[in-house]
């Protein structure tokens, strides 16, 4: 279990400030945000590597805010994996059994049993500057997770992998939580990253954490338009409610928000329904509109349904084609008052 | 590709700049080769083997190598928290590492006197453990050392500078103390540039003369009574040029023998 509580880092041009976290044990936890919001930061002042200017940060009960990071069984790794150029793979996962006077044998051992955990033996004897990313990828993991750390930070582990290793990596994450039971802070600005891998997510932003939940939670409510538009909630409209009914532009949509005045919408393109025909249903939004662009992303596809304003909708590759939906095509979109969110 | 270049456009800009360019590379080169040329290979076995010159030679290299060893113990360091650390007065204390090479050496040679002299408080101390300066070992390797050692630590702390911080991050997190991680990390991936920091100095040290001159004209070394090079070159100067050329071109000669085998031992090191 890892406290934060009221941390405040100084980071030069603004403050990481109010951070209150608890992660459980075991725990696969994210950390979303956009680049320069402070995530490196955050994971270096856990590990210690970064100085705390006020709050502290407990794990298992016991308070490490000013414990020196040899001494707080922390481990890091890198977006860019910052292995030791110098050392061979092998001597690069070894480094902190060494580092922490593990006897001979036992290093190599240990050693030899990680290294095929990452599915990385062939490379032991390899130079560390010689390895693809996502080679260097799994030895920094394996560098850190042989030391037997109490929690694990990953900062954008993924990022400056290609589309394919990245996918491949994904998967390996997932099953080395699933194998070795460590708790997992892992911080990136991927949304889909943070759906596939984490249980729960904190999204922070100029320096704050301005939501933290399940994923679910997100999905359903973000609590605001940045989280929102991470949610990959793609239809993010700005209108005037009135009687539920919210005017953005020439649509009204009917929602169930109390609000009045000047509201921000969002609605989850997996909540609209596309049809050729006026659907018979309970829905109580259904508008037609011409389809102006199609993204085709394999298995799924994200279709703009242009009212005005423009519509996100994703439907599986399956109804896609059964549709056969063109561009240029008058369709209709329908979907829930309920699959409004207003902010 | 910059060879093609310029071979395709030899406008009157880069003719004006490759003749000015081969005028001062012969201005360096020529002298010295000159100099070693004017002698005879015999002439210069017959001086090397003079008891002047021999002791002068050997007292040359190893209070170098000393001052330099020394460098490297103090000035690393130094560089290290240059490297690392940003603070109040940094650039004041780069400043004073600077010092060294703005002072005329003569006057160097007299300020160490004035701290290091029999009469003065540090002279005092190290004279009681034994140490002297005034005509000695000890006063060649102070006068050398300061007046190179903003070579080295200017040098190790570009090196320092280069190593990823967080490398040193990593291994702290992997359990590694400061200490280790300065070892294990730092240190070998900055070695380059600390070395050929180190030959820069010991080379700098080599050719020392204004502060020697005042602070030990002569030093007693392995029991002879003897001079640095450069001080046996000038001395030999004042009973004429016919004497002084043949330890010139040995002092040359010696220079750049072992300044070449470093930077090849150094060379060596980054093709591996």
């Amino acid at each position: 279990m890892i406290a934060i509580k009221n941390l405040k880092v100084d980071l030069g041009d603004f403050l990481l400030r109010d951070i209150n976290l608890d992660i459980d044990s075991g725990e696969y936890f994210i950390v979303l945000g956009p680049t320069g919001a402070g995530k490196t930061v955050l994971l270096e002042a856990m590990a210690g590597l970064y100085p705390v200017l006020a709050g502290e940060v407990w794990i298992d009960g016991r308070e490490i805010t000013r414990l020196n990071p040899e001494k707080r069984g922390i481990g890091i790794v890198y977006q860019d994996q910052v292995l030791f150029p110098h050392l061979t793979v092998e001597e690069n996962i070894a480094f902190g059994l060494k580092s922490r006077k593990c006897p001979k044998r036992e290093v190599k051992a240990k050693v030899d049993t990680m290294a095929e955990i990452m599915g990385i033996s062939h490379l032991l004897r390899r130079n560390s500057a010689t390895l693809s990313g996502g080679e260097k990828q799994k030895v920094a993991l394996a560098r850190a997770l042989v030391t037997e750390p109490r929690a694990l930070l990953l900062d954008e582990p993924l990022s400056a992998l290609d589309p394919e290793s990245k996918e491949k990596m994904q998967r390996e994450l997932r099953e080395i939580h699933r194998r070795i039971k460590v708790t997992i802070i892992h911080v990136t600005h991927d949304f889909e990253e943070a759906v596939t891998l984490g249980h729960r997510v904190a999204v922070l932003n100029d320096g704050s954490i301005v939501q933290v939940g399940t994923i679910e939670e997100f999905l359903r409510h973000p609590s605001s338009e940045f989280v929102a538009r991470f949610a990959l909630s793609r239809n993010i409209f700005t209108g005037r409610a009135e009687n539920s009914f919210v005017d953005i532009g020439g649509v009204k949509l009917r929602t169930i928000t109390k609000s009045r005045g000047v509201v921000r919408l969002s609605l989850r393109p997996e909540d609209i329904l596309i049809s050729k025909e006026p659907l018979q249903s309970t829905a109580r939004n259904s508008f037609q509109g011409v389809i102006s662009d199609i993204t085709d992303k394999g298995s799924i596809v994200y279709i703009t349904v242009t009212l005005p304003p423009d519509f996100v909708c994703l439907i599986t590759r399956q109804a896609f084609e059964e549709l056969g939906l063109r561009r240029g095509a008058r369709v209709w979109v329908t979907f829930k008052a309920s699959a409004i969110h207003v902010f | 590709m910059n060879k093609i270049s310029i071979r395709r456009k030899l406008d009157s800009m880069s003719i004006v700049f490759i003749t000015l360019g081969t005028l001062l590379l012969l201005f360096i080169f020529v002298p010295p080769l000159k100099t070693i040329f004017s002698s005879s290979p015999e002439t210069l076995w017959n001086t090397l083997l003079e008891k002047d010159v021999y002791s002068s030679i050997l007292l040359t290299i190893s209070a170098a190598l000393i001052a330099t060893l020394v460098g490297l113990f103090l000035g690393v360091p130094l560089a290290y928290l240059l490297a690392r650390h940003q603070f109040r007065g940094k650039r004041f204390i780069e400043a004073i590492i600077d010092v060294p090479i703005v002072i005329p050496h003569s006057a160097v040679g007299v300020a160490l006197l004035f701290v290091f002299g029999a009469n003065f408080l540090c002279g005092k101390i190290f004279h009681s453990i034994g140490i002297d300066f005034f005509r000695s070992l000890a006063g060649v390797v102070i006068a050398m050392m300061f007046v190179s050692i903003p070579f080295l630590i200017d040098s190790a702390k570009e090196g320092f500078k280069a190593v990823d911080v967080r490398l040193e991050k990593v291994a702290r997190t992997l359990g590694a103390s400061p200490w280790r991680a300065f070892f294990q990390i730092s240190l070998p991936l900055a070695w380059k540039s600390i070395f050929s920091g180190l030959v820069l100095m010991w080379a700098r040290g080599l050719s020392e003369f204004g502060a020697i001159v005042i602070l030990a004209y002569y030093a007693s070394f392995l029991g002879w009574n003897t001079k640095v090079l450069p001080v046996l070159v000038a001395d030999r100067f004042d009973l004429g040029l016919d004497y002084t050329r043949p330890v010139a071109a040995l002092a040359i000669l010696i220079s750049l023998i072992v300044f070449v085998a470093l930077r090849s031992i150094a060379y060596k090191g980054e093709k591996a």
